[in-house]
């Protein structure tokens, strides 16, 4: 894949735009994403400084702390926050449909018919970069643990009602960010980068701005001029023309024009609290009115930093649009559907809060989930997608020509004859093919769907540039194979080296034979209970 | 950036500190520190970020001159933290430094004898402070008993041919060795930290680490040990762990973890020592080529910026999109490289796999060459022409597979 995407970033170069780095959309786009494009108070881990957030492209609404050093103003805007993301997440809860599986009795063995519900969509966030991914996921970590004052003990610091909930919902989805092929939560870089090569590095592509002046550049200017434009262009007050995506904001934004107006919020805030303890009810009145309008000047900086962002954020999900959507979209969002349905029922049947760090057996699953949603990943993009398929083919994986010869023949060695007939291929490309190794023969859903048909290599005429295939099976039982169940000579066809179904790993044991290697058994360990006052100033 | 007006001291190398001085002109030098010759040893190749550190040439300021200013800055609200996480470690006599590190090297929490924190003459002038340092060193490791902490002392370390004055953020010794001691305001959050900020500090600290190996053994009167990975245990030399101290969680309340630094000061060792020696580069420089910044009293540059764009130039730099995040003058050696259809503009990796091309104009031809034949092809054809193969046959693939030309073209 990657010489690949090396020669499309070239053409990039010389074309001055966005070359294709695929032909259908591989990412499940939701009808109704969440955009949000989170702030960070530089300097500290997780502290939050604003957020833009919203599902209509033209009312975004946006949330701040005034002051990102007080707690109960990051408290505030994190209740807030919440008051504004859970309804959102929440809503996709009520409308389920029941999916008929089959349980077995622990006792008997005997296998009972069950129902289980699985929610019939799923919330999908967008951030501008991975960046912002990784400040949801600390804003998670930074709130889970909380008590609130219904709790029985709850310490000193008690956070608002939701905040815990909202932690428990941002950890959820940025943890399912890290399995390959899901789109509960995505970069919008991420995205892109997907489906689209530049003329730069992948490290300046982490610059949103920068990455979409690839794709529509000012008349006149190249891609690479129009992303330096959005990198470095300043106005005559020294300030950025195009704010970067964040979380982080530009150290001369907060230098100049950040750091002034918080200081004009702490002042009026201290004079309101000033006046409140003389007793002084005009100065007092005046100081609130001071204290409205410094909120109201940092609500104005801090639309001024967000709205570009937001912008490219929409104009980016327009671009993902124009592209059809991939053929296995619908089976991965699936996944991603029964993991929000998964996390509802943990929210509901009162489990506490994911932990600090997974325990041995934890650890395994998802390790193992995510190396079998990566292959799985792998196998569909290449079915979805000639591009994918062609980086296989590149890396000898995988070939594709024109059927020369179709030659029947049997195998005898059995009670009855089965159909194992020859068909060569002409092709350019130079697989890996061994001779007796298993390929796999791509069908499109008309040449009867996904069902594997397997071969294997019969003989290889790198000179001649053909390769023979004895196919072995997706013939039917007769003697003769079903009719259109194999190519015929002038069709295009495409094998592959690799299976073409994600095979099972080998399964883990149960938690209660976890070896000591590992811990043992979970629980044997007492958990830690989380902190009840965490440092957070 | 630690900015003073004195002069490269190596002995030997009058005339060289002097052409170095010519180059700079009368602007104040800029002091090499860990933080750019750790970015230097990241890039050892580039012979101009080594000239115009070794001149001690203000790149930020050179930066700008050309037109393409660098990016970098601190937020008042990083600093400001910075700031006062530190001032938490020095409260108590520095008990939230001294308890960790105790704790470290094995030694009771009551570990006996107060910290002794001698005065390291912090107004002085770099190899003033630096000479201080060395003594105050020596009479910390004198006493294997006393617990003395150096205060941002000041190193000395040569890097080719000049002098490097380097100043860590604090040096423990105790027992006759010492430990170098970094502060960074990022957090440890359940026992992990962002590797690339751990990297990066393990580097800076190497460096702190090779500065007080190679003092220590001039104090012994000892070559410096070849092998990077022996610890020289010299009285007064350091430990090869530094130890990193960091706000724990979401707090302000510190954590310090123990960094073997040895792989990071084989590396840096290794690069520093790989740095074409200065001399060498000076020689190649055209007559009357400098980096002048300074201007007259009417404000004239001296330097148009076309003249400095020349100089720049004639010093071959060695550019990757890394540059960007680590030297000021990447975004003007992007342009460079760009201007020049280097393939570098879109990664190093993107030179191992295009081999021996290395413009974008010579790639793109390889490419567009008909897709050599499966019989044209023998095994016999390898070297220069198989990555220019590789991308022809890439090229074939992908206008297939955009549907840019027609399927039986191929067959």
């Amino acid at each position: 894949m990657s010489l690949l995407t090396t020669l499309a970033r070239l053409e990039a170069v010389r074309s001055g735009r966005a070359e294709p780095l695929a032909t259908v959309r591989h990412r499940h786009l939701s009808d109704r994403p969440m955009v949000v494009v989170p702030l960070t108070a530089a300097g500290e881990a997780g502290a939050p400084l604003a957020v833009m957030l919203g599902t209509d492209r033209d009312a975004p609404r946006l949330h701040l702390v005034p002051q990102p050093l007080n707690r109960t103003l990051r408290f505030d805007f994190l209740a807030e926050l919440a008051a504004d993301l859970l309804p959102y997440l929440e809503s996709f809860a009520e409308d389920v449909e029941q999916i008929e599986g089959s349980e077995k009795d622990p006792e008997t063995g005997e296998k009972t018919q069950v129902f289980r519900e699985l929610c019939a969509d799923a919330p999908q966030l967008i951030v501008p970069n991975g960046a912002g991914v990784r400040h949801l996921a600390l804003l998670g970590r930074s709130t889970r643990f909380r008590r609130t004052v219904e709790d029985d003990e709850p310490g000193p610091y008690p956070a608002p009602v939701r905040v815990p909930l909202l932690g428990r919902w941002l950890t959820h989805l940025t943890d399912r960010a890290q399995v390959p092929g899901t789109s509960l939560l995505l970069s919008m870089t991420g995205l892109l980068a997907r489906h689209w090569a530049t003329g730069q590095s992948h490290l300046e592509d982490q610059h949103l701005a920068a990455r979409l002046a690839w794709h529509a550049p000012p008349r006149g200017l190249t891609g690479a001029e129009a992303a330096e434009r959005a990198e470095s262009a300043r106005d005559d007050r020294g300030q950025l023309l195009h704010p970067p995506a964040g979380p982080a904001t530009d150290p001369r934004f907060d230098e100049f024009v950040l750091a002034p107006a918080i200081a004009r919020y702490d002042a009026a805030t201290a004079a309101l609290q000033h006046g409140v303890e003389q007793r002084d009810e005009a100065a007092a009145e005046r100081a609130r009115a001071a204290v409205r309008t410094a909120v109201e000047e940092l609500r104005e900086v801090l639309t001024a930093v967000l709205l570009p962002t937001w912008r490219d954020v929409w104009h980016g999900l327009d671009l993902l649009r124009t592209l059809p959507p991939a053929g296995h979209l619908a089976e991965r969002w699936t996944g991603d559907r029964w993991s929000y349905t998964g996390h509802r029922d943990r929210l509901a049947a009162g489990e506490p809060p994911q932990p600090r760090q997974d325990d041995a057996v934890t650890a395994a699953r998802k390790l193992a989930q995510r190396e079998r949603e990566q292959a799985r990943l792998d196998v569909q993009e290449a079915l979805d997608d000639p591009l994918a398929m062609a980086g296989h083919r590149l890396a000898g994986e995988a070939f594709s020509g024109v059927v020369t010869e179709v030659v029947p023949d049997y195998d005898t060695t059995g009670r009855s004859p089965k159909p194992r007939p020859l068909v060569t291929l002409r092709t350019a490309d130079r697989p890996h093919a061994d001779l007796g190794r298993e390929a796999h023969r791509v069908r499109s859903e008309a040449e009867g769907g996904p069902a594997a048909q397997k071969a294997e290599i019969a003989a290889v005429d790198p000179a001649g540039g053909t390769i023979t295939l004895r196919m072995l099976s997706g013939m039917g039982r007769k003697k003769e194979p079903e009719p259109g169940s194999l190519p015929e000579p002038g069709d295009l066809v495409t094998f592959t080296l690799f299976e073409l179904t994600v095979r099972q790993s080998a399964p883990l044991p149960e938690p209660d034979d976890t070896p000591w290697t590992h811990g043992g058994p979970p629980g044997a360990a007492p958990v830690p209970a989380p902190s009840v006052s965490e440092e957070w100033e | 950036m630690n900015v003073s007006t004195n002069v490269p001291s190596s002995g030997h190398a009058e005339p060289l500190a002097q052409r170095l001085a010519e180059l700079r002109g009368p602007a104040p030098q800029r002091s090499l520190n860990a933080r750019s010759l750790a970015a230097l040893a990241a890039n050892p190749g580039c012979h101009r970020r080594a000239v115009l550190d070794a001149a001690g040439v203000d790149k930020s300021a050179l930066a700008a001159r050309l037109g393409r200013p660098a990016p970098f800055g601190q937020s008042p609200f990083a600093i400001a933290r910075g700031v006062i996480f530190e001032s938490r470690l020095k409260a108590d006599d520095y008990a939230a430094l001294l308890e960790p590190l105790r704790a470290h090297l094995g030694v009771p929490a009551d570990g006996g004898a107060p910290v002794q924190v001698p005065d390291l003459l912090h107004r002085s002038g770099p190899a003033v402070r630096a000479d201080r340092t060395v003594e105050a060193l020596a009479r910390a490791a004198a006493d294997p008993d006393a617990w003395t902490l150096l205060d941002h002392p000041m190193l000395r370390l040569d890097v080719a041919g000049g002098t490097a004055y380097l100043e860590p953020d604090a040096v423990v010794v105790h027992g006759g060795r010492c430990t170098v001691v970094e502060i960074k305001s990022f957090p440890v959050l359940d026992g992990g930290a962002d590797p690339a900020k751990v990297g990066a500090a393990a580097r800076q600290a190497a460096v702190y680490v090779l500065a007080l190996q190679q003092a220590a053994a001039a104090l012994a009167g000892r070559p410096l040990a070849t092998d990077p990975y022996t610890e020289q245990r010299l009285p007064g030399s350091p430990r090869s762990s530094v130890l990193l101290v960091c706000p724990k969680d979401f707090g302000n309340r510190p954590t310090a973890v123990a960094v073997d630094v040895r792989r990071e000061l084989a590396t840096t060792r290794r690069q520093l020592g790989q740095m074409t020696g200065i001399g060498r580069l000076l020689a190649e420089l055209p007559a009357g080529a400098d980096f002048d910044l300074a201007a007259d009293e009417d404000g004239v540059p001296t330097r148009s910026a076309e003249e400095l764009a020349a100089s720049v130039e004639a010093v071959p730099a060695a550019y990757g999109p890394d540059c960007l995040s680590t030297c000021e003058l990447g975004f003007h050696c992007r342009a460079r490289a760009r201007c020049g259809d280097r393939v570098e503009q879109l990664g190093r990796g993107v030179r191992g796999e295009l081999g021996s091309i290395r413009t974008v104009t010579q790639a793109l031809a390889a490419a567009a060459t008909e897709a050599v034949t499966a019989e044209a092809t023998t095994d016999a054809e390898t070297g220069p022409d198989e990555a220019a193969e590789r991308l022809a046959y890439a090229a074939a693939l992908r206008a297939e597979a955009l549907g840019r030309i027609p399927v039986a073209g191929r067959a």
